[in-house]
């Protein structure tokens, strides 16, 4: 068999295929040549064989088939095989597939090799292509070689770690020790790749962090070193000192500096160094400069410094590379609220970007300029952002103009000023604005009562000009309805009033009625306004005869409203006056989002119930969490029950008697697990326990004393109700020996997990002195596993005005209870 | 963090493909041939980044990419290599693409000193040689070296320890080999590489 071609050749070959049928066809010989060589396990040839199949597989075609070739290459012992080996099972080989697994063998043997060159082969396989097992077992010689001398294993044994790190953070602790001496290394490849990896570090734990903020001197020390050295060949990029470097410190900078102030103390100086210093007529000093901006504004840096970073930002937005601009705004809008004024300094400069050709551009520059807006620049800043609204794409304008809304209403420097502003947009923009600025405005209107004639009459001309723009059109109906008659009378102060009749403004309300332009909301707007103004017109003939017209309109809306409108001129004349008054001055209400009026429908009433009775509930629900801490673990289920005997309050009368029917004849019956059983207030069951609801007491099971200590006692009789027997229910008497009675009384009772309780409303919360009476309250446990109960039960009362609390554990129960 | 280097030229021809995370064959090739299409109909005045296409993750990553004479030379990276926001990835932009300037201006530059004024023929005919030596610029994604001396250095050593394990150990099998192409008249030109290959025994092995 003769040797295979050369690589050189194959390619020559290949290149003179003038199809690409051909050149597959070529390779598909070249392929089969390949694989019977591969089969013929020919060791001289396999690292041409290999190298032959990288460059098809660029080409792409498939070369799979030479990765376990790539593998026997790796454990060949020339240096030829391997590096083609390494580069072949890199470009191959993934850690989907588990024939990588077998390197990690040879790797390991490669990363103690004698020649470094071998054993910056493995690293940069390892560092590229390790999976988490690889990187498990091979951690330990990473972190040998991260300790070693050499300068070119070390660099590529950090950023090796860094890739360990990534798949297996737990092995982070590893690398700890021989970060130690990383950053007093010269070498400028081992100083970035360290840094690197202190950052990954600090990202991924805040105890690295914590730990390492202690390097920060040494980083300013490097970093001063990098700036102040002279000119030096090996690390110059367009005059400026690895770039690279100082870029990758500022950033660990940063991550230390974040709410730290020592550290920041500690770097302050260096970051005003660095950013005076650094020459920006080239990228690569603004890109350094960008990193100081940033770093400086993420720790807790002076102020002064503040002011210098955003002015390079400020600085930057006269750029011509569009990349800086547009980073700078962006950087701006994030500091803005931060340092106010001193971004206000560059406020012309980003004014001017709103006419950048970019839209990334202008869109960074119009948040920011709304940003910027506050009372003393309102005017100017309002006059750039309309003219801007007038001019920009329409995917702005929804954006921009509620922007000007709110900015408006805050800042606005007199209400005349506001309304013009707010009718300039609905004028320019009055397709894009939100629903929600029609009410507005026309809230602002009404509350401006000495602006109403001047409104009216700006509304009227607009309406003249332009019916297009819904919103405005929907505004100016109704101001027309609401103050027909100051424009009628020519009351403006403001500025020149103009003549209209009567006629000639109904016919533009007519106009709206007939337009295709006009939405059905529109109409009705312009309706309702004509209807409005038969109380402020003469011509209250004309107004009949068009409302009765759209009696019969196809829009029901429409059709609703004048039908109610006629009725109104025929049945009702004499109330139509008082009806179309004019509109009171609304109220500031919560202007955006949504109001906090409680619904009123029927269930206003338990609402306001629940309320009243939340203390009494939250309360025990407190005790709850105290009791299942003291039961221990959680495998109890701690059901609660309050004494708290609240007066039925008088409108739930009728509900407390329904819901005491229901758990009558419910009673009997098994309870669905209720894990919170008192959802419902308490009072709704209230009034129950007096009465007895399980009758038919089993013979046989004898009472308990489950308590009897400071003159109170607490008996437990037993009840197994017949359909269900795994419920036992338990009547408790609590009766009271002392001369005193034993006020707000509550007992609670927990049970283990397998169990579960109900607890229903006791009689009273008061225990009487001298055994007068009883306190009785029913338990239901639910013992499904018939296991023996167990019971926690916590009492409280005040006894003689000091409050009193006990805990006792009740385990002799009855076998007849739960077997 | 850096997700692949392409070289591919003027006709979208992958002249070297580096994918620093996993990608199918078949993805790799579709990948190549979007990013071709994305940045071959872009004027050499406009900026040198842009976002990613769909396959290789979409706006997450930017392409940024330099133009050389007959060759793309294209970095695919990622925000960045943690978890940080949308935010922060735009402003990383230009961080990246400075950084990848620089690598890319490091690379070039290496592979204009190693072969001499640098065409798409060196890179065609020095694959490997072209892979060694990024591998020399960047380790799993992530800028290893800077300092084009050092690079250029190691890849020599490595090249000479190459070269003298081809002159020991693989020269009898190449002598052979050589012989037996001399009787393969069809290929003359094998006749005399192989027999320089027998006398200067540093020529390449491949």
């Amino acid at each position: 068999m003769p040797a295979p071609i050369r690589l050189r050749e194959l390619i020559r070959t290949i290149r003179t295929a003038r199809t690409q049928a051909e050149e597959r066809e070529m390779i598909q010989k070249e392929c089969a040549a390949i694989r019977s060589s591969f089969r013929e396990e020919d060791n001289t040839y396999r690292c041409r064989n290999v190298a032959k199949l990288l460059y098809m597989h660029m080409l792409g075609y498939p070369a799979h088939f030479g990765q376990l070739e790539c593998l026997k290459l790796i454990a060949s012992q020339k240096f030829t095989d391997k590096r083609i080996g390494y580069l072949g099972a890199m470009l191959l080989l993934d850690e989907r597939q588990d024939v990588h697994l077998l390197m990690t063998n040879c790797i390991k043997n490669d990363l103690n090799h004698s020649t470094q060159y071998v054993q910056g082969l493995s690293l940069c396989t390892l560092g590229c292509m390790g999976s988490s097992e690889m990187c498990r077992d091979l951690a330990g010689e990473v972190e040998k070689l991260l300790k070693t001398s050499n300068s070119y294993l070390r660099k590529k044994a950090a950023l090796c770690a860094v890739h360990v790190i990534r798949k297996v953070p737990e092995l982070m602790e590893m690398f700890l020790p021989a970060t130690k001496n990383l950053l007093s290394e010269k070498n400028h490849g081992v100083l970035h790749t360290s840094v690197v990896l202190l950052t990954e570090m600090c990202e991924r734990s805040p105890d690295m962090l914590s730990h390492f903020r202690k390097l920060v001197p040494q980083l300013v020390r490097i970093l001063k070193n990098l700036i102040m050295s002279g000119y030096s060949p090996e690390h110059d990029v367009s005059g400026i000192s690895d770039p690279f470097l100082q870029v990758r410190i500022l950033r660990l900078l940063r991550i230390l500096g974040k709410g730290d102030d020592d550290s920041s103390e500690a770097m302050n100086d260096i970051l005003a160094q660095v950013a005076t210093n650094t020459e920006t007529s080239k990228n690569v000093g603004n890109a350094i400069l960008y990193e100081t901006v940033l770093t400086i504004m993420d720790i807790k840096s002076e102020s002064g410094l503040r002011v210098l970073a955003i002015n390079i930002l400020g600085r930057f937005l006269l750029n011509n590379d569009k990349n800086i601009r547009y980073v700078a705004l962006t950087s701006l809008l994030k500091t803005v609220q931060t340092d106010h004024n001193a971004v206000q300094r560059h406020r012309s400069t980003i004014v001017d970007c709103l006419k950048d050709l970019d839209v990334s551009i202008k869109r960074r520059a119009m948040e920011l300029s709304f940003a910027l807006v506050n009372g003393n620049n309102i005017r100017g800043m309002m006059k750039e952002l309309l003219y801007f609204l007038d001019s920009c794409d329409p995917d702005f304008k929804a954006d921009c103009a509620s922007g000007i809304f709110l900015a408006a209403e805050k800042y606005a420097p007199s209400k005349r000023w506001h309304i013009d502003t707010v009718m300039r947009v609905l004028t320019t923009a009055g397709s894009y604005v939100r629903d929600d600025s029609v009410p507005n405005l026309i809230q602002l209107i009404t509350n401006s009562v000495e602006m109403h004639a001047y409104t009216v009459q700006r509304l009227y001309k607009a309406l003249l000009d332009d019916i297009s723009q819904q919103p405005l059109v929907q505004v100016a109906s109704w101001c027309i309805g609401e103050y027909g008659d100051l424009l009628v009378s020519g009351q403006c102060e403001e500025e020149e009033p103009i003549q209209v009749s009567e006629d000639e403004v109904l016919d533009v309300l007519e106009g709206l009625l007939v337009s295709n332009l006009s939405t059905p909301v529109t109409r009705a707007y312009s309706l309702t306004a004509i209807m409005k103004l038969s109380t402020r017109f003469s011509s209250v003939n004309r107004i009949k005869k068009v409302v009765s017209i759209y009696g019969s309109s196809i829009d029901v809306e429409l059709q609703q409203r004048a039908v109610e409108y006629n009725a109104l001129f025929k049945k009702y004349d004499h109330m139509r006056p008082a009806l179309l008054e004019r509109m009171p001055i609304m109220e500031k209400t919560a202007t955006n989002g949504p109001t906090d009026i409680a619904q009123t429908n029927g269930e206003t009433d338990s609402t306001i119930l629940d309320t009243k009775h939340l203390p009494s509930i939250t309360h025990p629900a407190s005790q709850a969490n105290d009791l299942l801490d003291l039961l221990g673990g959680n495998d109890v289920v701690p059901v609660i029950q309050t004494t708290v005997p609240t007066k039925p309050a008088s409108a739930g009368g009728e509900l407390l008697d329904l819901l005491g029917d229901l758990s009558l004849t419910g009673g009997p019956t098994p309870t669905p697990a209720p894990s919170v059983p008192m959802s419902q207030p308490p009072f709704l069951l209230d009034g129950l326990s007096s009465q007895p609801i399980f009758n038919d007491i089993a013979a046989g099971i004898p009472p308990m004393t489950a308590y009897n200590k400071n003159g109170l006692k607490i008996e437990f009789t037993f009840e197994r109700s017949n359909p269900s027997p795994n419920i036992a229910v338990i009547t408790i008497h609590a009766t009271n020996s002392t001369e005193a009675d034993m006020t707000e009384f509550v007992f609670q009772a927990a049970v283990p997990k397998t169990f579960q309780l109900q607890l229903l409303s006791p009689s009273s919360n008061v225990v009487p002195a001298l055994n007068q009476g009883s306190v009785t309250q029913v338990i239901r446990v639910l013992n499904p596993q018939k296991q023996q109960l167990r019971m926690r039960i916590k009492l409280t009362y005040t006894h003689k005005g000091s409050p009193v609390q006990d805990l006792a554990e009740v385990n002799n129960f009855p076998p007849q209870s739960w077997q | 963090m850096i997700k692949a280097i392409l070289i591919f030229n003027n006709h979208g021809k992958p002249r070297l493909i580096r994918f620093y995370q996993y990608f199918a064959e078949d993805m790799q090739q579709q990948i190549i041939r979007e990013t071709f299409h994305l940045v071959s109909k872009r004027d050499d005045n406009v900026c040198n980044f842009l976002e990613g296409g769909s396959l290789i993750g979409g706006s997450d990553y930017k392409l940024i990419y330099r133009h050389y004479a007959t060759l793309y030379f294209v970095f695919c990276v990622d925000s960045s290599e943690s978890e940080l926001g949308i935010l922060d990835l735009i402003q990383n932009m230009l961080l990246f693409t400075t950084v990848c300037n620089f690598v890319m201006q490091v690379f070039v530059e290496t592979l204009d000193k190693c072969f001499e004024n640098v065409c798409e023929l060196d890179l065609i005919f020095h694959m490997d040689k072209v892979h060694y030596i990024l591998q020399e610029v960047v380790m799993g994604g992530m800028v290893l070296e800077t300092n084009m001396n050092e690079i250029v250095a190691q890849v020599e050593l490595q090249n000479r320890m190459e070269k003298s394990e081809g002159g020991l150990s693989a020269a009898p099998a190449r002598a052979v080999s050589a012989v037996k192409n001399m009787n393969l008249p069809e290929i003359p030109r094998n006749i005399n590489i192989g027999d320089i290959n027998i006398k200067v025994p540093s020529l390449s092995p491949f």
